[in-house]
């Protein structure tokens, strides 16, 4: 990892969340979680989605370690070959799909993303679940809702609640994959 | 009925008049004023004698989908040719008197060029026995070149006998040479390309072999022996070897095989698909040479309409050959004249008066002087356009020079004094 | 990518690359799985068009469409009416006025899958053509390689037998060139191309001299035929000469593979214990041509129509 300075030069805007926002938030789900799942706890199962949902999903299960002492299985469901939106985006490389040892049938899955805005990639997630097996339940936990849903899908765990234009963009950063922790809104070009 | 051309440039040399009347040239000069004459104007243009071709498939009888002895005469006389030789591999086979007769006779109705008919060596091609090559040169057709083309005379023996019997015509045999033992199957030049393209090869020796048996066999018992559409370098060095010994050999070129090398192949359109294949860039520079240095005597169109449904498949089933007669004289004037090998007397050498010579046409290939046929065309050199298959006059459409900018433009084309082109068009 | 893959130099590194990545990312996602599909080309219509027999080809990529959720129609033009040129432009435009997205062709003549691209809007996949190429498979046998030795870069790959006949080694050819491996020939020069010399490989005409120091040997079938035309005296003295056997696999580094496209003669270029031992990757080659082909279905077709 380089240091900051290394970075490329990004447009001077003030963060919505930053790193330490970042960190709380993950807190405050991960305790959310351990809150709600109660005894269950130990047969829950996160699954991120790729890209950033991945990293995600791993923090999560390390801070809910910390609070609990109790190990929860992580996945990855890279929901690339479900999108139904192939044509307009144009062909993408595939990401990593896990699931841990034990499988999802009969337990309850939490789905987590970075960003909710329409809803479809978490319905694209659910279409892949359905083909990996079948949960008990599956919930959904986003770092970010920023509303304009496009289909009748709602977060069971919230970071942010972020009301957004839709001509604007969410940018969410994770030092696994960008260097730092970061979330910005944009205004598109 | 005369006829002043004013202005035009014999083999590109000084600008005069000439005025031509009963067919003939009655007179060349300076400021020419002849009352009552129709005047044709040819300020800048280059006049060349009517240009023969020794190698035209004109498909007629059999084929007139791709081609008919008058579409064929049209496109020939557009490309500045007064004297087309019409191969005998149309169905039934040229092979008796009946037959070169009868395309003869057609070539006189269309009366665009005159349609010398060539006569098959061999029974329906089948290089088994020879026809009756003294019949075909009795006939009215007066046929001198006896070829199988599109099929080589492989058997020695035959071959043989065939170069001895046309002695007594003072005829030639035009050997498409190609032993076909080393061709069964073969779809382009054997080299780099067909070896990646996986397209079965067609290697340069077995071109050369047989030039090199024929031209031994030619000097052997004293027979003229011209060999068609020469395609290879080892091809134009057995053939400066032969003429060195004194045999009596004469050689021509195709267009393509002057410009075009197998990279064309890379496309698989088989509007590229030729037999001989096209070669490699050195096999084209030194065909360029020879035919420059008299190696290579004439340059021979070896015009092969095809219909599209033959040319517009997979290149395996495709047939071979491409059309020549329209474009010819450009492809010189780009591969001959413009880089210096020939002047406008060597492409008149090249493409009128050797092959007339070659074919014992004794009207055609002749000067442009006073008391010779009126044979001849107006050539503008400067003009340059990009080559339009839709644009021909031949009933086919397989040019491989679609779209290709090729310099030259045929005004005007004069058979025995009549225009059979003007403006760039088809009189008739 | 391109839209077409037409010839393995269709493919630069980044997308050959691209394809076997992405192949291992559907194997994986499908590994274990009860629902062996995927959704990803609902809705698109993918055609086989077969000029020749090949059951094991058509299969592989009828799967692998069927898999990607695509309507997919199987077009035997062997033995009908079609066999000559005007019909395959005639058969492609039918196919296509039918609404098909991609033409996945099979011809006996080469540079025919070129034609049909010529032709057609959609894409068109070279399932094989004559003595051309057949990327697909090279594109399999490239993931096999990389699957059991882990790289492909630097990787000596000796490849025996009709290669002047095989589209198959053509197509390696020039893929291991581009993803970095070490090609030689071996053949009897008889069953090499004249203009093999400008290969990107080295030529050999002795097995035994290279197979110390093969990472890969794979195998092309040779048919006994072949003979007939003098391109070899007895299918005896190929076996002795170029045949892979017990003997001559002993020869091996103890972790080259043994690969053969397939369909074997066994007894003729390999022996029976050769193709079923533990060097034998013949049946991961199979089961790879799926994923393969997926990802290559994936990736021509899964995107925008223009984004090229």
């Amino acid at each position: 990892m380089t240091g900051s300075s290394a970075l490329p030069a990004e447009p001077t805007i003030a963060p919505l969340l930053s790193a330490d926002d970042v960190g709380r938030v993950v807190d405050r789900i991960a305790h959310q979680l351990i809150e709600k799942a109660g005894p269950d706890l130990g047969g829950l199962v996160l699954v991120g989605i790729p890209t950033r949902g991945a990293p995600l999903a791993r923090r999560l299960a390390t801070r809910i370690e910390t609070f609990s002492g109790i190990r929860v299985d992580v996945g990855t469901v890279d929901i690339t070959l479900y999108r139904d939106d192939l044509r307009l985006r144009g062909v993408r490389a595939l990401e990593d799909t896990r699931l841990p040892e034990a499988g999802i049938d009969g337990r309850l899955v939490v789905l987590v993303d970075d960003v909710l805005f329409s809803g479809r990639s978490v319905r694209a997630a659910l279409d892949a679940l359905r083909d990996l097996g079948r949960p008990r339940a599956v919930q959904l936990a986003v770092l970010v809702d920023r509303g304009h849903r496009e289909l009748p899908i709602r977060a069971d765990y919230v970071g942010k609640n972020v009301p957004t234009s839709r001509s604007q963009s969410v940018k969410v950063r994770l030092a696994e994959v960008d260097g730092r922790d970061e979330v910005t809104v944009e205004d598109q070009a | 009925m005369s006829m002043l051309i004013k202005g035009a440039k014999p083999y590109g040399e000084d600008a005069v008049d000439l005025l031509v009347e009963d067919g003939r040239i009655a007179a060349i000069g300076d400021e020419l004023t002849v009352p009552g004459a129709d005047v044709v104007q040819a300020a800048g243009l280059v006049a060349l004698p009517g240009l023969v071709d020794l190698h035209t498939h004109l498909r007629e009888p059999g084929r007139e989908d791709a081609e008919t002895v008058e579409t064929g005469s049209r496109a020939a006389a557009l490309g500045g040719y007064t004297a087309v030789h019409a191969m005998a591999n149309t169905d039934p086979v040229a092979d008796t008197a009946g037959v070169v007769e009868q395309v003869w006779r057609l070539g006189q109705q269309a009366g665009l060029v005159d349609v010398v008919p060539v006569g098959a060596v061999t029974v329906g091609l089948r290089g088994e026995r020879l026809a009756e090559l003294g019949a075909m040169a009795d006939s009215a057709a007066r046929v001198r070149v006896f070829s199988d083309d599109g099929h080589c005379v492989a058997d020695p023996a035959l071959m043989r006998r065939a170069l001895e019997y046309v002695k007594a015509l003072d005829g030639v045999v035009a050997q498409h040479a190609e032993e076909p033992r080393l061709t069964v199957g073969a779809q382009m030049n054997e080299g780099d390309r067909s070896a990646r393209l996986g397209l079965t090869g067609w290697p340069a020796a077995a071109e050369e072999a047989v030039i090199a048996r024929d031209v031994l066999l030619a000097g052997h018992v004293g027979a003229r022996l011209h060999v068609c559409h020469v395609s290879t370098a080892g091809s134009v060095e057995i053939l400066r070897w032969a003429k060195s010994r004194g045999v009596q050999v004469t050689a021509e070129v195709t267009p393509h095989h002057l410009l075009l090398t197998d990279e064309c192949a890379e496309s698989y359109d088989p509007v590229f698909k030729v037999n001989p294949p096209l070669r490699t860039e050195a096999d084209v520079q030194a065909l360029r040479a020879g035919l420059a240095d008299g190696t290579i005597d004439a340059v021979a169109t070896d015009h092969a309409p095809h219909a599209v449904e033959d040319k517009e498949s997979e290149w395996a089933s495709a047939r071979p050959g491409m059309l020549g007669l329209e474009q010819a004289l450009a492809v010189v004037v780009q591969t001959m004249v413009e880089p210096g090998l020939l002047d406008w007397r060597g492409v008149a050498e090249r493409m009128s008066v050797a092959p007339a010579a070659i074919g014992r046409l004794e009207s055609h290939g002749r000067p442009l002087a006073v008391g010779e046929p009126a044979n001849l065309l107006l050539l503008d050199p400067a003009h340059r356009a990009p080559v339009d298959p839709a644009a021909l006059a031949s009933r086919s459409r397989n040019s491989p020079y679609a779209g290709r900018e090729l310099p030259g433009r045929v005004v005007a084309t004069f058979l025995r004094g009549t225009a059979t082109v003007l403006d760039g068009k088809a009189t008739r | 990518m391109k839209r077409h893959l037409l010839e393995a130099g269709d493919l630069d590194r980044d997308d050959a690359t691209l394809v076997l990545d992405t192949a291992a990312q559907i194997e994986s996602a499908l590994a274990g799985r009860e629902v062996k599909k995927l959704p990803t080309l609902r809705g698109r219509t993918v055609v086989n068009l077969f000029f020749e027999d090949s059951t094991r080809t058509r299969i592989s990529f009828e799967l692998a469409a069927k898999r990607l959720s695509a309507d997919v129609i199987n077009f035997s033009a062997k033995g009908s009416s079609v066999s000559k040129g005007e019909s395959l432009k005639d058969t492609a435009l039918t196919l296509e006025a039918m609404g098909s997205d991609a033409i996945v062709v099979r011809h006996g003549a080469s540079g025919a899958p070129h034609r049909l691209a010529q032709w057609v809007q959609g894409s068109v996949v070279n399932a094989g053509d004559g003595t051309h190429e057949h990327p697909t498979q090279a594109l399999l046998d490239a993931y096999t390689i990389r699957q059991r030795l882990g790289r492909l870069d630097g990787v000596r790959v000796v490849v025996v037998g009709d290669v002047l006949h095989s589209r198959v080694a053509r197509s390696n050819v020039w893929l291991l060139a581009t993803l970095g491996a070490e090609v030689t020939l071996v053949a009897p020069p008889t069953l090499l191309p004249v203009g093999v010399g400008s290969w990107p490989v080295q030529v050999s005409y002795d097995l035994d001299a290279v197979l110390p120091k093969a990472d890969v040997v794979m195998m092309l079938r040779v048919q006994a035929e072949r003979m007939n035309a003098s391109f070899f005296p007895s299918a005896r003295e190929y076996s002795r000469r170029y045949g892979l056997d017990g003997r001559r696999m002993g020869a091996l580094p103890d972790d080259a593979i043994v690969m053969h496209p397939g369909p074997m003669n066994r007894g003729m270029e390999i022996a029976a214990e050769v193709a079923d031992s533990a060097r034998s990757t013949i049946v991961d080659q199979v089961g790879n041509g799926v994923s393969v082909r997926m990802a290559v279905l994936y990736l021509l077709l899964g995107g925008a129509p223009d984004s090229e």
